[in-house]
């Protein structure tokens, strides 16, 4: 019973923890994008504008929370809270420590795919029950984005599972304690990296939500704490894939000594998030085909001869 | 490819770059003496209005923000009975210190006007007069113009002929 | 372990009715997604959690995102949903509804035999899925492999696109008969 209460206690400290980053994500990214371009960023509500984040989060709980006339009421509601949902379900395979973590899942890795290609529903939902041409415009966009990206996605993830010889996310970090995956899968993490990006639709990959051409793309017409829900979702994604890169290709908690594992995990996963924010600072957004070109012509025949190479090195290796 | 990671690079370096953005209440930014912001009505050196109340001012805004009534004081000087200029509609362009005759009305480097009710944006007279000269140190419209209204008789001016005897024959 | 068995199976039946009795196409693919989230619960439960991932990945993730996505193109609408409502005459669903019937039969008629399956089974391990596909059944997974190359190299073909040259000296030349 006190085990299951820990259990309990840990799995909402967790998902708190995630959110307040992701909220708290909202500062740094708007901090850090100014420092990158000559700026200061919020830095009046308290001490560096770190209360900014309350001052937003106020507005937009106490925002009229409106529905369109014409909207698909039902759709309309449910679709921001599936990307909440996906995404921190998705949290819950990943190992934060050796004693810190949700689940320890046989098909670690198989699970977080299927959370992230249920999450473009809420793309591709929030854009139909708008009802409104630019929203409508934004899912396409998004969902065919999302789908050919999580192909290859699923596919840099593969060297990755061969040299370990398993989903489960431990095993892949403790696989890790000679040598970093990036080393030997430079080239399953650079796909996953962009794949990653793609998946959270971050600049330069935004197209769904390409403010110049769509308004805000899929959630154009949502306001309040709907709009709100994308919004920590879109940090929460950012969270998950830099949490990802760390566990799969950085050597999760691992670390020296003289740090708690817990601080390794996240000073690795804040230098990604840094990554992810620099690269909004620095990259223009690319044209919709372009994207689809540098999916399925560049990134999937790579990350298929990334397995295969990966493949053949490892029977080679097993069988001498 | 080697293009965009040196531009990531390049924005990383701006990481070590001073920052542009002035922090504007803390400090000031620098207004040079003709900026164009709040309009004013300036006195002559004797401290008497300078505006003769010509409505060119009114007539050259182009938004229409300026209204004003001209009288006349008992020497026959005019002056502005009211002048009123609604800055919630001025895109100070300056046009009405261009057209001012007598450098009467002029903009200030000055431009914290901010108000929580659009009422108070509508400046009245004394509002607008100021008890300087502004940036035309020295003149005085009535020292140079031709016509007594007490501040100089006629012909008296500094460049200024005699007047005219039009009941004499003699040139 | 039954009984989340059987709230898995009841939320599946119950999505795929209203699936096939709704008017409003996108609200029967969601319940169809629905139905396919419960179906993997219930692999999950079975002890096949690869095949769950994969029920979750393909058919939820990857497939009903692309029908979702034709049927928001299309964009019916109201001339859509009346449609729908024509078709639930009983001269329309009769005929499937008794073939549904005879499977239905057929499968209680399995249900009551004696002897059946025990419902709990030991955990598959994906790498004992992978060893089998790739030993038992290489043929099954050869003929799926040529079976989706062609697909993609008719897709290659289909969406393939002679570049068009709009300018009067780049266009080639119409070819004379």
């Amino acid at each position: 019973m006190i085990e299951n209460l820990k259990y309990v206690v840990l799995v909402l400290a967790i998902m708190l923890a995630l959110v307040l980053i992701a909220a708290g994500l909202i500062w740094l990214e708007r901090r850090m994008l100014a420092l990158w371009q000559d700026r200061y960023g919020p830095n009046r509500v308290g001490p560096f504008g770190v209360l900014q984040v309350t001052a937003d989060m106020i507005k937009i709980f106490f925002k009229e929370d409106w529905i369109p006339r014409f909207a698909d009421k039902k759709v309309f509601v449910v679709a921001p809270s599936i990307v909440m949902i996906t995404i921190l379900l998705s949290f819950a395979i990943v190992p934060f420590s050796p004693s810190i973590g949700v689940v320890n899942l046989n098909i670690g890795i198989l699970f977080f795919l299927a959370m992230s290609s249920l999450g473009a529903y809420s793309v591709v939902l929030a854009g139909w029950a708008s009802n409104n041409k630019y929203s409508l415009l934004g899912a396409m966009r998004g969902s065919a984005q999302m789908i050919s990206y999580e192909v290859f996605m699923g596919l840099s993830l593969m060297g990755v599972v061969i040299m370990t010889g398993s989903f489960n996310m431990r095993d892949i970090v403790l696989a890790q304690s000679r040598v970093w995956f990036v080393i030997p899968q430079f080239v399953g993490f650079v796909i996953f990296f962009i794949a990653g990006i793609a998946e959270a639709h971050r600049l330069p990959f935004d197209i769904p939500e390409a403010e110049s051409e769509l308004v805000a793309g899929y959630h154009s017409e949502y306001s309040g704490m709907k709009f709100g829900m994308f919004f920590v979702g879109e940090y929460l994604g950012i969270t998950l894939i830099s949490a990802l890169i760390t566990t799969l290709f950085f050597g999760g908690w691992l670390g020296f000594h003289f740090l708690p594992p817990i601080v390794w995990f996240l000073v690795k996963m804040f230098g990604f998030i840094l990554v992810f924010i620099l690269l909004r600072a620095s990259l223009p957004r690319l044209r919709y085909d372009q994207l689809m070109s540098l999916g399925w012509k560049v990134l999937l025949p790579l990350s298929l001869l990334n397995i295969l190479v990966t493949g053949a090195i490892v029977l080679y290796l097993n069988n001498r | 490819m080697f293009s965009n990671l040196r531009s990531i690079w390049i924005v990383f370096l701006h990481m070590f770059h001073k920052r542009e953005t002035v922090l504007y209440p803390e400090e000031k930014p620098y207004l040079p003496p003709r900026w164009r912001g709040r309009i004013v009505l300036t006195r002559d050196p004797e401290g008497e209005e300078r505006c003769v109340g010509c409505y060119l001012c009114a007539a050259v805004c182009p938004v229409d923000c300026i209204s004003l009534q001209a009288t006349e004081d008992e020497h026959g000087r005019r002056y502005p009975e009211m002048f009123r200029i609604n800055f919630s509609r001025c895109i100070f362009c300056g046009l009405c210190e261009d057209a001012c005759p007598t450098d009467a009305i002029q903009l200030i480097p000055d431009f914290e006007m901010g108000e929580y009710h659009r009422q108070n944006l509508v400046y009245e007279k004394e509002d607008l007069l100021i008890d300087g000269q502004g940036k035309v140190q020295g003149y005085n419209f009535y020292k140079v113009a031709g016509i007594d209204v007490g501040v100089k008789a006629k012909g008296q001016g500094a460049n200024e002929d005699k007047p005219v005897d039009i009941k004499k024959l003699m040139p | 372990m039954n009984s989340l068995f059987y709230i898995a199976a009841i939320i599946a039946i119950i999505a795929t009715i209203r699936m096939v009795t709704g008017t409003n196409a996108v609200h029967s693919l969601l319940y169809l997604i629905v139905s396919l989230l419960a179906v993997s619960v219930i692999f999950f439960l079975l002890g096949a959690p690869f095949i769950a991932a994969l029920e979750v990945i393909i058919y939820a993730g990857a497939i009903m995102v692309l029908f979702v996505f034709v049927i928001m193109m299309l964009n019916t609408g109201s001339t859509g949903v009346k449609k729908e409502h024509e078709l639930l005459k009983p001269s329309t669903w009769i005929g499937p509804g008794i073939i549904s019937a005879i499977l239905f039969g057929e499968m209680l008629y399995i249900l009551m035999r004696p002897a059946s399956h025990p419902m709990t089974s030991p955990v598959i391990q994906p790498a004992a899925v992978g060893a089998l596909l790739f030993s038992k059944y290489i043929l099954i997974v050869e003929l799926a492999a040529f079976l989706l190359a062609a697909g993609v190299i008719g897709a290659y073909h289909l969406g393939r696109k002679e570049k068009l040259s709009y300018h009067r000296y780049l266009k080639k030349e119409e070819p004379t008969t």
